[in-house]
């Protein structure tokens, strides 16, 4: 029973499938476009197929960075899209109403903030369960958004702001080198500190973590409020992009696409270890599947059960795992498989070791074999 | 006794407190036609719902309502339009795919144990995908049962009719609470919401029941497919974003705790009267801008959140321990 659990658990093959993956889109779409490592310098930036899966993968990778932090911590944000069209609300009003770009940024940075801060509160505080907690911010967010641009879509001219979605920094474009630089706070903020061993323990379980001195409902609220602020970010980069605020489709269904990148980036969704970089390959997966999609001359309507399907075959390959895992939230019972419904993943993973008695007991036989 | 049906005692007097607001505001409002259309245009909502209900007492969640609504809207209109099938056998087939869908995801959540929420999202993303592969355009249906079965209504005096939506919905509830809390299935399906262990070991059959409630899921926003495809005599890929949500809303204000096995179908029905009723005052109203809706319903969301968090305190004299997740 544990062995297969440590050889999926050590680092390295268990990051192979998401850069096989990966690898396998890109030379798909390399296939369909023999163009698409191309890349050029021109007016100063770089340009290319490839670049563009980067650049456009921007905002659902930032969300992705702060997702994954809530997921390790068994939670969802369900609020990131509707939090993207708060920040651009608030980013494109403020500019259309004459201000400069600093407070801009500041205040709509801010808004993104204080919306985690509000999840986090109530997963936190009032304990409320994380899909419900956001799905109130999800429900009002956008009617927020919408009461700040009056209803309208709000479009601005300053140069400024705009460089934040076209600009481009040393030749890179200013949403990549965004969600680079994120990436590394965020990097550096869990993994040369202690936070991200306390996020990993609040997922596996939050009780026993609490009886060992993490301070649960601070590590909480702070993922939440990053995964606000992360949103925020990739609003304002929509927003400035498109030179505009539409409250009623920015970032709609995003959050979607990122609880995506997460999961095929190989963060389970019951809590637990987790890795940014995967997350980051996930989003990259995403893009490079839906720019192939649209290469290949294919309809993009295709696209959504393209999602799907890969969504459910990484889960399916990861589901034996999974399963593997399940006894370790449930501490009392950690090692010996809990007495659950007869497992139909079981045959394949031990098919060597099961012994002829148990042909039809599938049920009785893990407990009796561990 | 008082203590288990406090959640639908609070939600009904806020649908009455909210109906007698908006009647003392407005003499019109406190009519059979405005009820009549209360409950015929919030019909698929609340046949959706009904099944969310259950999926969500069953301990899980269907995020692929709304998409299954729109398919069926779809599927139904290149069928009549374009096939050339009879509208009944149309619906035969549009149910028989919805119910088909939602069991092959309780399979899936059963067999592979995945948890319910991404693989009804997966679902999401299938059903949607589908309706824009059959088509992207919006299609009218213009078979002439359409406007027979919208002309089918009760009427009463002051211009109120109840339509065959709003009588289909008030059948689905009606059946619901007798499959909610006089059946076998209903006795299973709270056993697994409240503890999936605890059922398993009193020989609930697990499997069957969590496959069964995700078909019924997939069947009722079948249903509610066939509804609004009568309602607004089209079929498009997109209709009905956000129903999930709104079903999910509905099903929370009704009282039913999300974590499963705690809920009532009938607090779902006033939570879907409620979610109508704002929309029809701000109708009425008419200053109010439509994102109000949003903002009001987020708000009575939190409200009856914290309702149900505060009520589980007092019953279990600590703050809510057990909700962990």
């Amino acid at each position: 029973m544990t062995p297969p659990a440590r050889t999926s658990a050590a680092g390295i093959p268990r990051a192979l499938p998401q850069y096989g993956a990966l690898v396998a889109v890109l030379l798909a779409n390399w296939l369909l476009f023999p163009d698409f490592f191309t890349i050029r310098l021109q007016d100063g930036r770089l340009f290319g197929s490839l670049i563009d899966v980067l650049n456009r993968g921007a905002p659902v990778a930032l969300l992705a960075i702060g997702m994954t932090m809530v997921i390790a911590t068994r939670g969802v944000d369900l609020s990131v899209g509707a939090v993207m069209a708060i920040s651009g609300a608030v980013a494109a009003t403020m500019t259309g109403a004459g201000w400069g770009l600093a407070p801009v940024l500041a205040t709509s940075l801010a808004a993104g903030l204080l919306c985690g801060l509000w999840n986090g509160l109530l997963v936190a505080v009032l304990r409320i369960q994380p899909i419900i907690a956001t799905l109130i911010l999800m429900v009002a967010g956008r009617g927020i958004a919408q009461l700040i641009t009056e209803g309208q879509i709000v479009t601005f001219t300053s140069p400024g702001l705009a460089a934040v979605g076209s600009g481009s920094v040393l030749t890179v474009p200013m949403p990549v080198a965004i969600t680079v630089a994120v990436l590394a706070v965020t990097g550096l903020l869990v993994r040369r500190t202690a936070l991200g061993l306390m996020i990993e323990a609040v997922g596996v379980n939050r009780l026993s973590s609490a009886g060992a001195g993490v301070n649960t409902p601070v590590v909480l609220v702070a993922v939440y409020a990053w995964c606000g602020l992360c949103a925020a970010v990739a609003g304002l980069i929509v927003t400035a992009d498109i030179r505009g605020a539409d409250a009623n489709n920015a970032g709609l269904w995003l959050e979607l696409d990122a609880i995506l990148a997460v999961v095929v980036g190989g963060t389970s969704l019951l809590g637990g270890r987790f890795g940014l970089v995967l997350s980051l390959v996930g989003a990259l997966i995403i893009q490079a599947m839906n720019t192939g999609i649209l290469l290949s001359g294919f309809k993009p309507e295709f696209n959504l059960i393209v999602k799907a399907v890969v969504l459910m075959i990484v889960l399916l390959l990861q589901s034996p795992a999974l399963t593997l895992f399940l006894p370790r939230p449930g501490s009392p019972r950690s090692g010996s498989p809990h007495p659950r419904t007869p497992r139909p993943a079981e045959p394949p993973v031990k098919s060597g070791s099961v012994k002829s008695g148990g042909v039809k007991s599938g049920g009785i036989k893990p407990g009796a074999g561990a | 006794m008082i203590q288990r049906f406090l959640p639908l005692i609070v939600t009904s007097a806020v649908l009455v407190v909210g109906f007698l607001l908006c009647a003392a505001q407005f003499p019109n409002f406190a009519s059979l036609r405005v009820v009549g259309n209360l409950l015929t245009d919030n019909a698929f909502l609340g046949i959706t719902a009904v099944g969310m209900t259950f999926v969500i007492l069953s301990g899980g969640i269907d995020l692929s309502v709304g998409a299954v609504i729109g398919f069926t809207t779809v599927l139904l209109a290149v069928l009549i339009e374009q096939a050339g099938w009879h509208p009944a056998a149309a619906f035969a087939a549009a149910l028989a795919v919805s119910t088909g869908f939602g069991a092959a995801m309780g399979l899936v959540i059963h067999v592979f144990r995945m948890p319910p929420f991404i693989v009804t999202l997966a679902g999401m993303f299938i059903a949607r995908g589908m309706g824009f592969v059959l088509t992207t355009d919006s299609i009218p249906v213009n078979h002439p049962l359409y406007g027979v079965l919208n002309d089918v209504a009760l009427r009463f005096d002051g211009g109120g009719r109840l339509s065959l939506p709003a009588m289909l919905m008030l059948a689905v509830f009606a059946l619901a609470v007798v499959l909610a809390h006089w059946t076998r299935f209903g006795a299973n399906l709270y056993a697994l919401g409240g503890n999936r262990q605890s059922a398993e070991l009193m020989g609930v059959p697990v499997g069957r029941t969590t496959v069964l409630v995700y078909a019924l899921s997939g069947g009722l926003a079948g249903l509610a497919g066939i509804v609004f495809s009568l309602y607004t005599g089209a079929g498009y890929s997109l209709a009905a974003t956000g129903v999930e949500l709104d079903t999910i809303t509905a099903v929370v204000i009704g009282g039913t705790q999300l974590t499963g096995g705690y809920g009532y179908v009938a607090g779902t029905f006033v939570g879907v009267l409620i979610q109508g009723l704002i929309q029809t005052y701000i109708t009425f109203d008419g200053s109010l801008s439509s994102w109000w809706t949003k903002i009001v319903i987020g708000a009575l969301l939190f409200i009856f959140i914290l309702l149900q968090k505060g009520l589980l305190a007092v019953w279990t004299g600590r703050g809510g321990e057990t909700a962990e997740a």
